[in-house]
């Protein structure tokens, strides 16, 4: 036992953890937490808003899967992070939150700065921990971080009273912990893997589906050994992009709202899927009841709660979808299997993929988003890191960027969050300084939070913003142009700011490309650059995301460009 | 459908308002609740029925005991259970004799009386809810001043 105060043990207790480096920003209530910090050797990183603080930590959280931590004060510090936790909740990412609170005597009595943030985050936490006295910090930040990583990962809350952080008492650190009500692991389903073989060896037209929850558990070889070992088609979600190579001749890619138009089209013709990490969300499905009618689903999950939420599985398998696939690599080992000759399932299957591939109807301008998306794709190297944005520009990386190396392509596909792609580019750089870093962004989602330049500059995390710029809150309009008769309100952002000169203010690199040859030129700057670098590229402001499943119809629905 | 939920779950503060929570989050029903805690005063019972689908119970339940801070969640078997439901009428003196008769409906349900007040008398009643409804139609013609329920407490026999 060590006498320390709660600051310190805080300090402590993060560097037993790993944690090398933070994002936040200090006020009134976390000073003294500062303090320490001032005096550990945990890296500040200084953002000039919380919520980029809690993106950059998602950012750095997904790439490294281990949880990202960011500090904001009480109060407004703290509600500015919700949404960057809610956001890491939506999409299953590992974080810890530390966020300063009023004195415990000051708490219930609307003091100064004082917000219910454990009240508030409530149902977009995983779990949330406010230790009232010093002592408890060491052990609160051991289950948090055990609770944020393990299993389903999330974002944990730490919310520590002003007190709570002076005061000083004996502390002593647990190796372990033990959460009594917490039940992360769960031994792997033989008997239902068993079940999920023999179904997808009885179907005739199987394809495998695979979500998030394989990149979460990096079973990228596992996944691909079965499509191989079976030959049966992949598609996956939106979130599950990266999960399989987009340029393996099984890939068929994203299925959904916006998925390929091949993925979509096979995906209402299969009569059983292999779904993997997947919690069937209303953007990849469209209608649950239309997606499941003639379909025999087999659920791979982490969630047990995520099994039959909202789609009807003939086959759950409970557990980590790494575990449970090698399981079911080695069952099928055991048995003999159909050659790939003769398999007319695929032979369809690649007909229809060869006919989309050639024949969807793209904008026929120089500066499409097919075609300046396809040029990133020429010059970027594989390994590198690609986040979004929110709104077109996230669909037509979906559609038109390919994500090859495993676990290279992070978005925010459940929340939706706005301004996310930026602030999470910059955490993944320090998490993964060896690889180039691009956000895919659109002008309306980084003008939520460009002021990350600063940090992105002064910090030295240099990145890559490709500004797909239509000067609108483009998704939007599109909605507008297609559900509203072209009623068009609150979309257009009339070319301001520019963002060459916005870039240039915070000592960033702002290049306008305006042409292909440009745009290479500029993608190669940024490659060799050792600062960010923001790439604005005007595109024309009435293309469309196409195709389209619109909001409340099934994939079979489907909206193709005519 | 009816269901019984009864979850074991740690005593601390805070949990209540995280199970009501999930509940209003997940765009479920709470019919009745009652909380106690435990002979280990770690834990707390919370009973809780709500009406649902087969599917949506199921849900509930699944989320339910993904909560961290519940230990244990069991939807009851209505047959295989006792459950009841304490419930306070305070009902009107209107006539000479509605004491009498009030008292002679209130033995026929096992109704205890507690009377000494001047213009009204509480009764108190432990049943099922149907009991207990079928007790208040029975009441309403005397005229109810006010009430209160506890909500159902439950255990499974097997």
């Amino acid at each position: 036992m060590v006498n320390m105060n709660g600051g310190k043990a805080l300090m402590k207790a993060l560097e037993k953890e790993g944690v090398k480096e933070v994002f936040g920003l200090p006020g009134g209530a976390n000073l003294p937490m500062y303090d320490e910090l001032y005096k550990s050797d945990i890296r500040h990183i200084l953002v000039r808003h919380e919520q980029s603080a809690a993106h950059m930590a998602d950012g750095f959280g997904r790439v490294s899967r281990k949880p990202g931590v960011c500090f904001a004060t009480s109060g407004p510090g703290a509600t500015n992070l919700l949404t960057g936790i809610a956001t890491a909740q939506a999409d299953s990412a590992p974080m810890v939150a530390v966020t300063g609170q009023v004195p415990v005597k000051m708490i219930g009595r609307d003091a100064f700065q004082e917000s219910d943030i454990i009240g508030m985050s409530n149902p977009s936490v995983k779990y949330a921990f406010q230790p009232r006295k010093p002592e408890e910090i060491p052990e609160v930040v051991k289950k948090g971080f055990y609770i944020a990583e393990t299993g389903r990962p999330g974002p944990v809350l730490l919310d520590i009273p002003k007190d709570v952080q002076q005061n000083e008492a004996e502390m002593t650190f647990p190796e372990e912990v033990r959460v009594p009500g917490y039940h992360p692991w769960t031994d792997v389903d033989m008997i239902n893997i068993e079940r999920a073989v023999e179904l997808l060896l009885s179907s005739e037209k199987p394809i495998i589906l695979a979500g998030g929850g394989t990149i979460i558990s990096s079973a990228f070889a596992e996944l691909q050994s079965i499509a191989e070992m079976l030959m049966i088609p992949v598609v996956t979600t939106f979130k599950g992009k990266g999960a399989f190579p987009e340029n393996h001749p099984l890939s068929l890619g994203p299925i959904g709202m916006h998925g390929h138009a091949e993925a979509n089209k096979i995906m209402t013709e299969v009569d059983c899927v292999l779904a993997i990490g997947t919690r069937f969300s209303d953007r990849s499905v469209g209608t649950f009841e239309e997606f499941e009618r003639n379909l025999k689903i087999i659920h791979m999950d982490v969630d047990p709660a995520e099994i039959g939420k909202n789609q009807t599985t003939q086959v759950a398998v409970v557990g980590d979808v790494k575990a449970s696939l090698r399981v079911m690599i080695k069952s099928l080992l055991k048995k003999a299997l159909k050659k790939s000759e003769g398999n007319q399932w695929l032979d369809h299957v690649n007909e229809v993929k060869d006919y989309w591939r050639e024949n969807l109807k793209l904008h026929p301008g120089e500066m499409s988003a097919a075609k300046i998306l396809r040029k990133l794709r020429e010059v970027l190297p594989k390994e590198s890191i690609v986040t979004t944005e929110v709104g077109q520009h996230q669909m037509w990386a979906s559609l038109f960027f390919d994500a090859i190396h495993p676990g290279t392509f992070f978005s925010s596909t459940g929340l939706g969050t706005m301004g996310w792609g930026f602030p999470a580019a910059i955490g993944a750089k320090v998490a993964r300084p060896d690889v180039p870093v691009v956000d895919i962004a659109g002008d309306g989602s980084f003008n939520m939070t460009e002021n990350s330049l600063a940090t992105s500059v002064l910090e030295d995390i240099p990145v890559i913003v490709f500004l797909v710029n239509n000067f609108s809150l483009g998704m939007v309009a599109q909605w507008q142009r297609t559900f509203y008769e072209k009623r068009m309100i609150g979309i257009d952002l009339k070319k301001c700011p520019d963002y060459v000169k916005l870039a240039e203010s915070y000592g960033a690199q702002g290049i306008r490309a305006q042409s292909l040859d440009e745009l290479e030129k500029a993608i190669k700057t940024g490659l060799s650059s050792n600062v960010t670098t923001v790439i604005d590229i005007p595109i024309d402001p009435e293309e469309d995301v196409l195709p389209f499943v619109a909001p409340g119809t099934s994939l079979k629905e489907m909206i193709l460009p005519s | 459908m009816w269901a019984i939920l009864s979850i074991r779950v740690e005593n601390k503060p805070g949990i209540l308002f995280k199970v009501t929570h999930l509940f209003r989050s997940r765009n479920f029903n709470i019919d009745s609740i009652s909380v106690g805690v435990m002979e280990n005063p770690e834990f707390s019972k919370m009973t809780i029925t709500t009406v649902g689908t087969e599917k949506q119970i199921a849900q509930i339940v699944k989320q339910l005991d993904k909560m961290i801070d519940t230990i244990e969640v069991k939807r009851l078997d209505e047959k295989e259970s006792v459950y009841r439901e304490l419930v306070l009428f305070k009902i009107k003196l209107g006539g000479a004799s509605d004491s009498t008769k009030i008292s002679n409906v209130a033995n026929t349900y096992g109704a205890k009386i507690h009377d000494g007040h001047k213009d009204s008398i509480i009764v108190e009643l432990t049943s099922t809810p149907d009991q207990i409804n079928a007790f208040e139609e029975s009441m309403k013609p005397f005229g109810i001043l006010d009430s209160a329920r506890t909500g159902v407490t439950a255990l499974q026999g097997n």
